[in-house]
């Protein structure tokens, strides 16, 4: 090895190099590695909801959709909020109320609107209707709980198109179905056998008939849901139209005994006191 | 052929101001023919979604490409919005793409035309794309060789289509398609296909055997056209939109295969 004794000659073919054949680490990358774990590490998800809605009611009527929820924002038990609104028109038809977390219902809220706004800045005559609204609905939940970061939500979707009208429910894993009648929260147990046997009772009500039902529910479930109010908004869905009426409220009565039978015996709500 | 310095590029201006490259796509609509490219009895119409269709002219490799664009276009929006996406959308978004490799270096347009009919809530539309990247709202269009006597026959019978029965329509059709043909040849089961989509009706493209009561019902022998130098085998693309009307409404459109 004679070469070795030449001045300056260096056995090491690439210094400091990477070694052939081996995996190169660059400098810093452990650093920049270390920082992405550390940042996926710290983001937290939503475990559980923080402000929250409770029941969202709605039923289809002879022509429409009626659509109830109180405007309560509760803090765990705590009355909060006490003038949300829980119900939102998305365009000209569709109508969308949340229960569950109310920030979550807030995100969407704002991602519908903006929506609504690209597309009518296409001004090509289409739109949203309530089915594409509840079917894109339906895909986002879906993906959120897919990703582990679930809408803390259950939504319902309600609207008239061309003379049908719809009523869709979607909640935080995606699940979704289309009713005639739908409550959710403490509503499914409390209101959805009021509305069903009504709907049963008179399958094309007139909206009267499904503003009384509706106003009945939302008694009731003040009466047994301890997270509700006795101020509600309602949206009505005619032909091609959303009017909503905000926050009457609803008739209560705590100087008498209430059971069930006094309460459907309780008919005649005051015309003043409806909403 | 043409030849000069300013056509080496999609992005070279030539001195008079024009793009050398989009007009040479241009032309692969215009006069490429189909004996060039393909087999005679290949098909050049075909289904998108249940209410669209296209048929084309040009490069089929260039159409199929855009097909299966479009066709993941129309499955995206009824994936999220349980909806058939409206052709207005659908065009534009076609027209999107394909402006892209005419404005990039080492791209090229895509050298194909295509006639899109389709039916959605604002009734039947014709459109047509250009590999400039244009697009056209039509009443009825021909596009392909040979298809400027198509279009004579379509406009002179423009005021007759907006209350055509569906029948009716797809004789105008054929008849105009009759007009591209060279002198001696004839429309056949083997040269012609139809697609009808309209209001309540899902799309469908009658080919082979299924054209034959249609090609009985138009009169072969009689042509309005005169004499024609006979061109290259090509292929033609003929299609006819019914305006707005109500249960009658249909959009139909006819394709010959050069044979």
């Amino acid at each position: 090895m004679a070469a070795m004794n030449v001045p300056g000659f260096q056995d090491q073919l690439w210094g400091n190099g990477p070694s052939p054949g081996a995996v190169y680490n660059f400098p810093g990358i452990q650093m920049v590695l270390k920082l992405l774990s550390k940042f996926h590490q710290q983001r937290e998800l939503c475990k559980y909801p923080t402000t929250t809605g409770t029941s969202v009611l709605g039923i289809k009527f002879d022509g429409g959709v009626l659509m109830a929820a109180d405007t309560l924002g509760s803090y765990g038990s705590l009355a909060r909020f006490r003038e949300v609104s829980r119900l939102t028109a998305v365009g000209n038809n569709t109508v969308v109320g949340g229960s569950g977390d109310y920030a979550d219902f807030q995100y969407l809220k704002s991602v519908l609107e903006q929506k609504v706004i690209d597309d009518a800045c296409l001004n090509d005559g289409h739109g949203y209707t309530p089915k594409s609204i509840y079917s894109w609905l339906t895909r986002v939940m879906y993906y959120r709980r897919t990703r582990f970061d679930p809408l803390w939500n259950q939504v319902v979707v309600g609207g008239v198109h061309n003379g049908e009208s719809f009523l869709g429910c979607v909640d935080k894993i995606g699940i979704a179905f289309e009713a005639p009648t739908i409550s959710t929260g403490f509503g499914a147990y409390l209101a959805q056998p009021i509305l069903r046997d009504a709907l049963e009772k008179n399958p094309s009500m007139p909206l009267d008939q499904a503003r009384q039902v509706i106003t009945r529910c939302l008694q009731v479930l003040f009466y047994r849901d301890a997270r509700s109010l006795n101020k509600s908004k309602k949206h009505l869905h005619g032909v091609s139209r959303v009017i909503s009426r905000v926050m009457k409220n609803v008739l209560v009565k705590w100087n008498r005994q209430v059971t069930q039978q006094t309460l459907e015996t309780e008919d005649s709500v005051p015309a003043g006191q409806q909403c | 052929m043409f030849r000069n310095q300013y056509d080496n590029d999609v992005t070279v201006w030539s001195p008079q101001g024009r793009i050398h490259q989009i007009e040479y796509a241009m032309e692969a609509v215009k006069q490429r023919a189909a004996s060039e490219l393909s087999c005679a009895s290949e098909k050049r119409s075909w289904p998108i979604d249940n209410h669209v269709a296209v048929s084309i002219a040009g490069l089929t490799a260039d159409a199929r490409l855009l097909s299966k664009f479009m066709r993941s276009e129309c499955l995206d929006s009824k994936y999220a919005y349980d909806r058939r996406l409206p052709i207005s959308r659908l065009v534009s978004a076609v027209g999107d793409k394909m402006q892209i490799p005419t404005q990039r270096y080492g791209r090229r347009p895509y050298g194909v035309g295509l006639l899109v009919a389709g039916y959605d809530d604002m009734g039947p539309h014709i459109y047509q794309t250009c590999p400039s990247a244009n697009y056209f709202d039509c009443k009825a269009m021909a596009i392909g060789a040979r298809s400027q006597s198509a279009r004579t026959y379509l406009e002179r019978h423009l005021e007759e289509f907006s209350d055509c029965e569906p029948e009716e329509l797809i004789k105008h059709g054929l008849r105009a398609l009759r007009e591209t043909l060279p002198n001696e040849q004839e429309l056949t089961t083997k040269n012609c296909s139809i697609g009808v989509v309209g209001k309540d009706q899902d799309l469908a493209i009658y080919s082979d055997e299924a054209v034959t009561p249609y090609l009985a019902g138009i009169d072969q022998t009689k042509r309005r056209r005169g004499e024609e130098p006979a061109a290259d085998v090509a292929m033609e693309a003929e299609s006819a939109a019914a305006a707005e009307g109500d249960a009658g409404e249909q959009t139909a459109w006819r394709r010959i295969n050069g044979s």
